[in-house]
């Protein structure tokens, strides 16, 4: 174990030559990145939330046919594209963690699972409340609600694995293969989804023939989808600080963190 | 190298066999979901005609699901497991062989006494082989993907219930195409598409889940 602790330290006075960006995947480095980096987040989320709902409510038009019910998609498909993009995002952190053996990389995978699981839901939530409306019921065994929802179980069951294992690095790695598992399962998961609703009734409502959607509305989109990045990567980045700080509070330079924190407070 | 393989086996399927009651109560557990149907809908014969492929499927799987602790969590206890872990003999061969014991005694059972429970549904009788060979062809699938999950939650508490949250999802797909090869026969439009697309699921997860069980297995015992 002293061996190990004096490995690492030595392993971390080693000065990288020439800027490399491969420094932040210590802990030690990465923790303070954090802390700069959060607050542009939020703040860039804040202000393009402002625009794209200011684009979405007052800029964009009426929908011929839905009338203003279609207005539950400047939330509603961002939040599907996140949800689905965060789990792909995870299961890479945590391809990382495993084949490179970086601690890092395991406690992203982890940050980002809860934010995931969070853009999922709202994307069923906002999707059931449109879908009353429009479709005259709240949910249907349509492909893509089902598929999300499987994604949704798939969120929680990385969640719940990794939460009921104590030992860090158990749980790191075990969490690590289920989410691998997992994204080798989603395309299957959605195909075979699609072929068991086209295989037992004819698709009763579509949601690829899209209208033509006027510039307006796609700028809403895009803006609320940017919003929706930014404000996971300040999310995530301010949920990766405590985590570094309780797996590494043996290590000196948690130590000095706390102690100048404990001071400015 | 086969060797390894055939005395897992052999060692496997000796203790099941040795607690035949494990492998009866399986059974027992499959076919009382089943029966406890008609009282929950009715026993109105098209409805549950109607039902019956989904009926037969999702019981297959819960059976599947709860005798799949049984997998490794004995050897894990008494140290077996470690041991092997620590041999040199590939890992990705002995768990193949645990998996295929696993479904020998769990998996086909199933698969026999399903079609005789079909006909306590009305299922047609054209459909009961294909209802058999989607069975043959599903549950190794479910009893490789289980395996994983089995592995990543050994010794942990509240395991049963995590690795229902973990499976479940996974096992989707098999029961779409399970069910839907019983269903497309009885309605007559023919099995055939749904039971190449389970020979292909189960050719891909005989290739993949043995790794990745035995990665989990190396994570959960380290």
């Amino acid at each position: 174990m002293a061996d190990g602790l004096n490995l690492e330290k030595n392993h971390m006075n080693v000065k990288p030559r020439g800027p490399s960006l491969f420094r932040f995947a210590a802990p030690q480095m990465f923790y303070p990145l954090a802390g700069r980096l959060a607050p542009w987040f939020a703040a860039a989320a804040l202000v393009l939330t402002a625009i794209g709902m200011w684009l979405s409510f007052f800029v964009a038009p009426t929908d011929a046919t839905q009338g203003e019910v279609y207005r539950v998609i400047f939330i509603h498909v961002p939040a599907a594209w996140m949800s689905m993009f965060i789990y792909l995002v995870m299961a890479f952190w945590a391809a990382v963690g495993l084949v490179m053996n970086t601690r890092l990389s395991f406690v992203m995978s982890q940050a980002l699972a809860p934010t995931g699981a969070m853009f999922c839901f709202v994307a069923l939530w906002t999707g059931a409340l449109w879908g009353k409306p429009t479709w005259g019921a709240y949910w249907v065994w349509d492909a893509r609600l089902t598929s999300q929802l499987l994604l949704l179980f798939l969120y929680f069951g990385f969640i719940a694995l990794t939460r009921a294992i104590e030992d860090p690095r158990r749980a790191d790695r075990a969490g690590a293969i289920i989410a691998l598992v997992g994204a080798v399962n989603v395309p299957i998961i959605y195909f075979s989804v699609k072929w068991w609703n086209t295989l037992h009734q004819g698709a009763s409502v579509s949601l690829t023939k899209a209208p033509s959607m006027a510039a307006t509305m796609l700028a809403g989109m895009l803006v609320m989808a940017f919003a929706a990045w930014a404000y996971t990567l300040a999310v995530t980045l301010w949920r990766v600080r405590p985590m570094i700080l309780e797996r590494e509070r043996h290590t000196e330079w948690v130590g000095e963190v706390l102690d100048r924190e404990r001071g400015r407070g | 190298m086969l060797s390894t393989f055939f005395a897992v086996l052999r060692r496997d399927l000796l203790l099941a066999w040795r607690s035949r009651s494990d492998v009866l109560v399986t059974l027992a557990f499959f076919v009382i979901v089943v029966c406890l149907f008609p009282f929950g809908v009715g026993a109105e014969p098209n409805q549950l005609r109607a039902i019956a492929p989904g009926v037969l499927w999702v019981a297959a799987l819960l059976a599947c699901l709860l005798s799949l602790h049984r997998l490794f969590a004995q050897d894990y206890a008494d140290g077996t497991l470690e041991q092997l872990l620590l041999s040199s003999e590939p890992a990705v061969l002995w768990v193949l062989a645990k998996v295929l014991a696993f479904w020998l005694t769990t998996g086909l059972p199933v698969v026999a006494v399903a079609p005789g429970l079909a006909l306590l549904l009305d299922l047609e009788q054209g459909a009961l082989p294909v209802l058999a060979l989607s069975l043959a062809l599903g549950t190794p699938i479910l009893a490789l993907l289980g395996a994983v999950g089995a592995a990543l939650t050994l010794g942990l508490r509240g395991g049963g219930m995590l690795l229902a949250l973990l499976i479940l999802p996974l096992f989707v797909p098999v029961l779409i195409f399970g069910a839907g090869a019983v269903e497309a026969e009885a309605s007559g439009t023919g099995a055939l598409a749904h039971l190449l697309l389970l020979g292909g699921g189960l050719a891909g997860a005989l290739a993949l889940a043995p790794l990745a069980c035995a990665a989990a297995l190396r994570i959960s015992t380290d």
